[in-house]
């Protein structure tokens, strides 16, 4: 699999998802800067975590006019694969890869904590390796990672089946506690239209060794692979 | 001519503002105990050019949809101003 990771001014998870796709999993994985107007022929972008541009004005809303933007646009449109990461995520929605947006915590504060999500979806390019029901333990950290949309755009999302990850308890029990920022119905990630980009809070990259409190993060990644290259055969 | 918009933007009433929350409770906290409710926004000042009143007006709600306001959260009241008149508050 050729993975392009874009650093752009502010990205500060872009070097874990390098470690984490290249070293950790053997993947072809490198740097797309934000200032390219071209990617290089890639099964997977990640769009990492970080304060890209400082979080200015809302987090995202300035990173959507990067130049590489329009090249991110433009795969994801032809159906390449875009995992958006935390910053990431919130890049997606504020360039309409994805709807709804992030808010911040209900708690108001920065949280960084180990937390549990439950996969609801199994059959997405991202998530194959792993069968409904399974929780997995990942990190967050962010101050707005706090899921909203307007409650049809939630029903549209559960009817077709686009909520990948919920936050859950150690159980996979979907509750209030297990929610560490207020995102509707325990929201951790989602998948556009085309089911080909996703975006989630949590960082599977973090998760990608046990040395670091769990490889449960590799999973996600090595279903991605898997795909890629399956896709690659056909 | 030149004109500022003055665009006001706070989330929309139907999401729990926990900034407005935080802020309420110092608020307590210092006495103010009739305080009933507290939410946060911002304001943007954007000076720029065009032909009259109405062009302005139509110019700064383009950059309210196109940029400054995300409608999925927040709501917004615009204010255009020649310049030399009195700005509001």
């Amino acid at each position: 699999m050729k993975a392009g990771i874009i650093t752009f001014l502010g990205s500060n998870c872009d070097d874990d998802a390098l470690y984490a796709l290249g070293d950790v999993l053997g993947a072809d994985a490198s740097r797309v800067l934000y200032n390219e107007n071209e990617l290089p022929k890639l099964d997977l972008v990640v769009l990492p975590g970080g304060f890209s541009y400082g979080d200015y004005l809302r987090c995202g809303a300035i990173a959507r006019f990067s130049p590489i933007m329009s090249a991110v646009k433009e795969f994801a449109d032809a159906g390449g694969l875009v995992l958006g990461i935390c910053n990431g995520f919130q890049i997606l929605t504020e360039a309409g890869l994805l709807p709804g947006a992030l808010t911040r915590n209900d708690c108001v504060e920065f949280r960084c904590k180990w937390v549990n999500i439950r996969v609801e979806n199994n059959q997405t390019p991202f998530t194959g390796e792993l069968s409904p029901g399974d929780v997995l333990r990942v990190p967050i950290a962010h101050t707005e990672g706090n899921y909203f949309d307007r409650p049809e755009n939630i029903a549209r999302l559960n009817e077709e089946n686009r909520v990948v990850f919920r936050y859950c308890d150690e159980k996979g029990q979907v509750t209030p506690e297990a929610n560490p920022n207020g995102s509707i119905e325990n929201i951790a990630g989602i998948l556009n239209e085309g089911g080909n980009v996703l975006g989630m809070m949590p960082h599977p990259e973090r998760a990608c060794e046990e040395l670091l409190g769990s490889a449960d993060g590799m999973r996600i990644l090595r279903s991605i692979a898997l795909y890629a290259v399956n896709r690659a055969d056909a | 001519m030149r004109f500022a918009g003055i665009v006001s933007i706070r989330l929309r009433e139907d999401l729990l503002d926990p900034q407005g929350k935080a802020v309420m409770t110092g608020l307590e906290q210092l006495g103010f105990e009739t305080v009933e409710d507290v939410r946060v926004g911002k304001q943007l000042r954007v000076v720029f050019e065009a032909k009259d009143g109405e062009e302005a007006m139509a110019r700064l709600e383009e950059m309210c949809t196109k940029l400054l306001v995300n409608p999925v959260t927040e709501d917004y009241d615009t204010v255009v101003v020649a310049e030399g008149e009195p700005e509001p508050d």
